[in-house]
């Protein structure tokens, strides 16, 4: 009976206090990095054009519509099968210029690099963002470098800052989706978080999972060129497809229902995930765009970006409801239905 | 992908599922132990395909849920000492103990290191000789001989600078505790089948005798978990109780020798706090003496300190299947993944995540 007793003493966590401290989360991608924009970032920065909280601010100049973007890439490992942190960074920032519908025109490149590190790594890294570069049609116009003490920095960090032209016209935004549109995925999804997974961890699998890294500009511009119907377009980088779909969900105030036999993921993405205990809906992502389209021209978008190499596999992945506004629900594979949530921070691998 | 596809095909699941509904003549309840096969139920929404009188409670099975606060304490105190390495499993740095968890105190400065696997601690210690490597060795019978291995590997090195935080938790001790609570109401288990892996089947036979319970070890894939729901159903339903194995294909009776005998060469079996639920009688596994130089409670001298906890959360209920993560009143208010109340909510694995995660359309509607 001691036994029976004891069982039925509750015992339960003390709540936490309220963040006082930036925790790798925040950069997660998930609801903490979105916490950390509504708490800090917006309430001291917001304007019009930044509450927008798309990949890029649009702003006009003299008539003409301006494209603007930056991101930071601090990857690690620095060298990944299907590229490194030279042309990464030149990816993600056109491609944070071509979600917008925009002509990415201009780069600049800035390089925090720690004490010590290797001058041959360093030429292998700008040679491979000047060949990204060049096959992107874009130039790396102005540039800044600084130097850390040793152990003060990972290596290699690079900025890169993006400047593009929209064609006067072309409204794509997140807040676009409406109820009835089509989500369409522009190919497999994973890729690029397992290639680094498993290059971090020494994993080794049958086959090597390459980094999906490319420049996606001009198979948007092969989709804009099918259709004026295009909503909006969002590359799934870090926090990978949920944490792009939630976004358009909250952003637009609908429901996106997808089908989770339509999301195309590799065999070798799937056998990584499975056995990580990682979910591919939560991997990155850098060479892939998902599309919310008018339902009319779905169809056409589809299939100007299956003639398109980068979008061999794309696939109409589910459709924008009214219902459970701001949340994606999926249908499973048994024909069930269940929430995708936004991660709190990063995937946690399972222990069993 | 084969060995995992036809485990998903939604054929076989609805025929699965029609078979259940056409045996099941009254109510039953039936706890899946692990918390994998708690995510697997909320994840595939297999609940919705089973007919209404037929309830699934979930489990302890949960590791990370049921680490003792007092562990997550202890953690946290070595992870801020400057001469440590807290190398641990991911799904443990967001566990809130008593002030703190391991997140916050990577960010103030410790090192906190994540591995998938517990030989991973012991090449740090290798690679650090300078420093103190504590893993935080925590799981049930699946990760221990993992664990096992790896203080017999620093032992056979005479690494110095190698300990484990160990809080391991046995499912056989937590099944009878559950079963003489006099609030039970399972009457039938679905037991873990990786746990099983290791240990066999053996185990749960005098559980089967001593309550008349019917135990079916299960996988974690879907079609697993509709078939032993349906062998628990044939069995109740025929007012059987035996111990079957659905999991074939990865359980043996005997279970893996060589990974059983690794664990009795390292930890023996001793008395253990579940956080949410209290003491179990050798329900926990602990370092033998002769592994005395890796235990970090003996090396760093750590009291055997006893965190009260405010009855805030309903946690205990919910680790022995007496309540549902939706009937406690901060569900997805004031405890959600971002902000957990309560360990059930940090973890994948833990039914109230699983809820949240899955289900909380359905919840608010």
């Amino acid at each position: 009976m001691s036994q029976a007793r004891t069982i039925a003493e509750l015992s339960c966590p003390t709540p936490l206090p309220a963040r006082d401290r930036v925790l790798l989360g925040h950069g997660s991608g998930g609801t903490l990095s979105a916490e950390l924009l509504r708490d800090v970032f917006l309430p001291a920065l917001g304007n019009p054009v930044l509450t927008q909280l798309n990949d890029q601010a649009v702003v006009s100049v003299g008539g003409v519509r301006l494209a603007f973007t930056t991101d930071s890439f601090v990857v690690k490992p620095l060298f990944f099968p299907g590229g490194n942190i030279g042309s990464l960074a030149v990816h993600g920032t056109v491609n944070d210029l071509a979600v917008g519908g925009a002509t990415p025109l201009f780069l600049s490149a800035a390089f925090i690099i720690e004490e010590g590190f290797s001058m041959d790594e360093l030429r292998r890294v700008v040679n491979s963002m000047q060949s990204a570069a060049a096959a992107a049609g874009v130039q790396v116009v102005t540039g800044d470098t600084k130097v850390v003490e040793r152990g003060k920095g990972d290596g290699l960090f690079i900025n890169t800052t993006g400047i593009g032209i929209v064609p006067d016209g072309l409204e794509l935004s997140a807040d676009h989706a409406r109820p009835g549109d089509k989500v369409l995925l522009s190919g497999g999804i994973g890729e690029h978080g397992i290639a680094i997974l498993a290059q971090r961890e020494g994993l080794e699998f049958e086959t090597t999972i390459q980094s999906d890294s490319a420049a996606l500009h001009t198979l948007v511009a092969a989709m804009l060129k099918a259709t004026s119907a295009i909503r909006c377009m969002r590359d799934p980088t870090r926090g990978g497809l949920s944490s792009t779909l939630n976004e358009i969900a909250a952003q637009s105030r609908v429901g996106i229902a997808v089908d989770e036999s339509a999301i195309p993921v590799r065999e070798e993405v799937r056998g990584a995930c499975e056995l990580l205990g990682l979910d591919p809906m939560y991997v990155a992502n850098e060479g892939k765009l998902v599309a919310i389209v008018e339902p009319s021209s779905a169809d056409a978008v589809l299939n100007a970006m299956r003639n398109h190499p980068l979008g061999q596999h794309a696939q109409i992945i589910g459709t924008v409801n009214r219902e459970n506004r701001g949340l994606v629900t999926m249908r499973t594979t048994l024909g069930t239905t269940r929430i995708v949530d936004m991660l709190a921070g990063d995937q946690l691998p399972r222990i069993c | 992908m084969k060995y995992i596809d036809e485990y998903r095909d939604q054929r076989i699941a609805r025929a699965l599922a029609a078979e259940i509904a056409s045996r099941t003549t009254r109510p039953w309840v039936l706890m899946e132990i692990c918390g994998g096969q708690t995510h697997t139920i909320m994840r595939y929404g297999l609940d919705e395909l089973l007919p209404p009188s037929l309830e699934l409670v979930h489990g302890p099975g949960c590791p990370v849920c049921v680490t003792p606060l007092e562990t997550i304490d202890k953690a946290i105190t070595l992870a801020s000492r400057s001469d440590v390495i807290l190398v641990s499993y991911g799904d443990m740095l967001r566990v809130p103990g008593s002030h703190s968890d391991l997140f916050r105190v990577k960010a103030e400065g410790g090192d906190v290191r994540v591995a998938y696997s517990p030989t991973e601690a012991v090449k740090i210690a290798r690679q650090h000789p300078q420093r103190k490597v504590v893993f935080l060795a925590i799981g049930f019978e699946t990760t221990a001989p993992a664990n096992a291995m790896a203080a017999w590997q620093a032992k056979k090195e005479g690494l110095q600078n190698f300990s484990m935080l160990v809080s391991h938790v046995l499912v056989p001790p937590a099944i009878r505790a559950l079963m003489v609570s006099p609030e039970n109401r399972v009457q039938g288990f679905i037991a873990p089948g990786h746990v099983c892996t290791v240990m066999g089947c053996e185990e749960y036979e005098s559980l089967v005798r001593d309550f008349r319970v019917p135990i079916v070890v299960g996988g974690f894939e879907p079609v697993d978990l509709l078939e032993s729901v349906l062998m628990l159903v044939r069995q109740l339903e025929a007012g059987a109780a035996k111990l079957e194995n659905q999991y074939g294909r990865s359980v043996s009776y005997q279970g893996n020798r060589p990974a059983q005998q690794i664990m009795q060469e390292v930890f023996e079996v001793a008395d253990q706090k579940w956080r949410g639920i209290g003491n179990i009688p050798r329900s926990g596994l602990r370092l033998r003496d002769e592994y005395a130089a890796y235990d970090a409670n003996r090396v760093f001298a750590l009291a055997d300190v006893s965190v009260e906890e405010p009855a805030e959360c309903i946690s205990a209920q919910v680790l022995q299947g007496l309540k549902k993560p939706p009937e406690c009143p901060m569900f997805g208010m004031r405890c959600t993944p971002e902000n957990p109340m309560g360990a059930p909510m940090v973890s994948s694995e833990g039914a109230c995540a699983a809820y949240y995660r899955y289900r909380r359309h359905t919840v608010a509607s």
